[in-house]
């Protein structure tokens, strides 16, 4: 079972909630992966701790141009969507971090000219945090794009019980590429207008792609109606209100799991993994509200 | 000689645009016959990554010489050296107003360190 944490906003707690779950699912006997696809910014690590066993380089293809047959003629340069090749009287530029990949010139070219070659985009570092299967990328600083980088590391995931995939925020392809096949996603948000505007945005996404979602209200205080009413209003279930609490914050601050630093931080987390649980196994099913 | 002008419109009159991969329109002097030519850049306006690029091979497909602009992106600076068009940066008024500017030598052209506008 495959369940992503995603946020509209950055910031809300999706790594709070995934390595807390993580670390929860896996004392409970069950098997679990958890899985950072936030590769621009990755920092699961910094709470699950895992010994890492594998550090991989991942590649993505982009063309080679063999400059004794080119002769020049530009058909790459403007077949080419993204502005990676640029056609000049002696020469053809290639812009490596706008390539896609697609391999469209390389098909196209009159001279067949274009080869293949790789070039190393990020990280993929796979471990294991106590009984938590750890699995996390490390996108390269001044890459563009994540996609690829993002869809190595959800591969190299090992099979088990549960699959915990920790997104990138925002609703961007990097989102999309994360929550792909997922079988729920749990939309993390806070109690703000900022928060229920970003949450707007990532339930729209969410239903696009056709996966049931559920909503962590994070850092909830007496402050949550307009939250509550939307999800109410969208038929959204609230899965769980982790409470406003100063402590937790400075348990982040030191790297520390909260459900495990403070005691009153377990049953919400033990609550949440249950209904998750129950959700993915008849989805569909009744809303369920919470009031801290 | 060709040159190169970032207008916001499609006349001599307009506006120079202060960016070049996303400037609205290319405007092409010909110094051998007096001649403007327009080109519309609508599509680097809109284009996700690689705006500078595009609008590079735009400007060396007329085969001009040199660019007047506000400021350009390291990858558009890189495109236009390779391409050996001359750039010439702080272009302002009209693109006519550049034009005459640049004739008469107020305008300074790009190095490595300067050509991005200090981005």
């Amino acid at each position: 079972m495959k369940i992503a944490i995603a946020s509209g906003k950055g910031g809300t707690g999706k790594t709070t909630v995934a390595t807390n779950l993580a670390q929860l699912a896996a004392s409970q006997g069950y098997q679990v992966a958890y899985i950072d696809c936030d590769v621009e910014a990755p920092n699961g690590h910094l709470f699950l701790r895992p010994d890492i066993t594998s550090d991989d380089t991942v590649h993505v293809t982009v063309p080679d141009i063999d400059p004794t047959r080119c002769n020049h003629c530009g058909v790459c340069a403007h077949f080419c969507q993204f502005n990676a090749l640029l056609c000049l009287p002696g020469e053809v530029l290639l812009f490596p971090e706008l390539c896609h990949s697609c391999g469209g010139c390389q098909l196209i070219c009159p001279q067949q000219c274009i080869s293949e070659r790789e070039r190393e985009i990020g990280q993929c570092q796979i471990g294991k945090a106590g009984q938590v299967d750890f699995v996390s990328g490390r996108l390269n600083i001044g890459e563009a794009k994540s996609p690829p980088l993002i869809h190595q590391v959800k591969k190299q995931a090992p099979e088990t019980d549960l699959m915990l995939i920790d997104a990138p925020p925002g609703t961007s392809c990097p989102v999309v590429e994360s929550l792909r096949d997922c079988d729920f996603v749990v939309l993390v948000t806070e109690p703000t207008p900022f928060g229920l505007h970003d949450l707007t945005l990532a339930a729209e996404m969410v239903q696009l792609l056709g996966i049931p979602c559920g909503v962590v209200i994070n850092r909830s205080a007496e402050n949550d109606e307009a939250t509550l009413a939307y999800c109410n209003s969208r038929r959204i279930p609230v899965l769980a209100c982790l409470p406003d609490n100063r402590k937790a914050a400075e348990a982040y601050s030191r790297g520390e799991l909260i459900a495990q630093s403070l005691p009153s931080f377990n049953q919400p987390f033990t609550t949440l993994l249950e209904r998750l649980l129950q959700q993915t196994k008849h989805t569909g099913s009744p809303q369920q509200r919470c009031h801290p | 000689m060709k040159i190169a002008i970032t207008a916001q419109g499609n006349t001599p009159d307009s506006a120079v645009d202060p960016r070049f991969g996303r400037a609205a329109w290319l405007l092409i002097h010909d110094d051998s016959n007096d001649a403007w030519e327009c080109i519309d850049n609508a599509a680097g306006r809109d284009t996700a990554h690689g705006a500078g690029i595009q609008a590079a091979q735009k400007v060396a497909d007329q085969q001009a010489e040199t660019l007047l602009t506000g400021a350009i992106g390291p990858k558009a600076f890189a495109s236009l050296q390779a391409a050996k068009i001359r750039i010439f940066h702080g272009a302002k008024g009209t693109a006519l107003e550049a034009l005459e500017a640049f004739k008469a030598g107020q305008l300074k052209e790009a190095s490595e360190m300067d050509a991005t506008g200090g981005v």
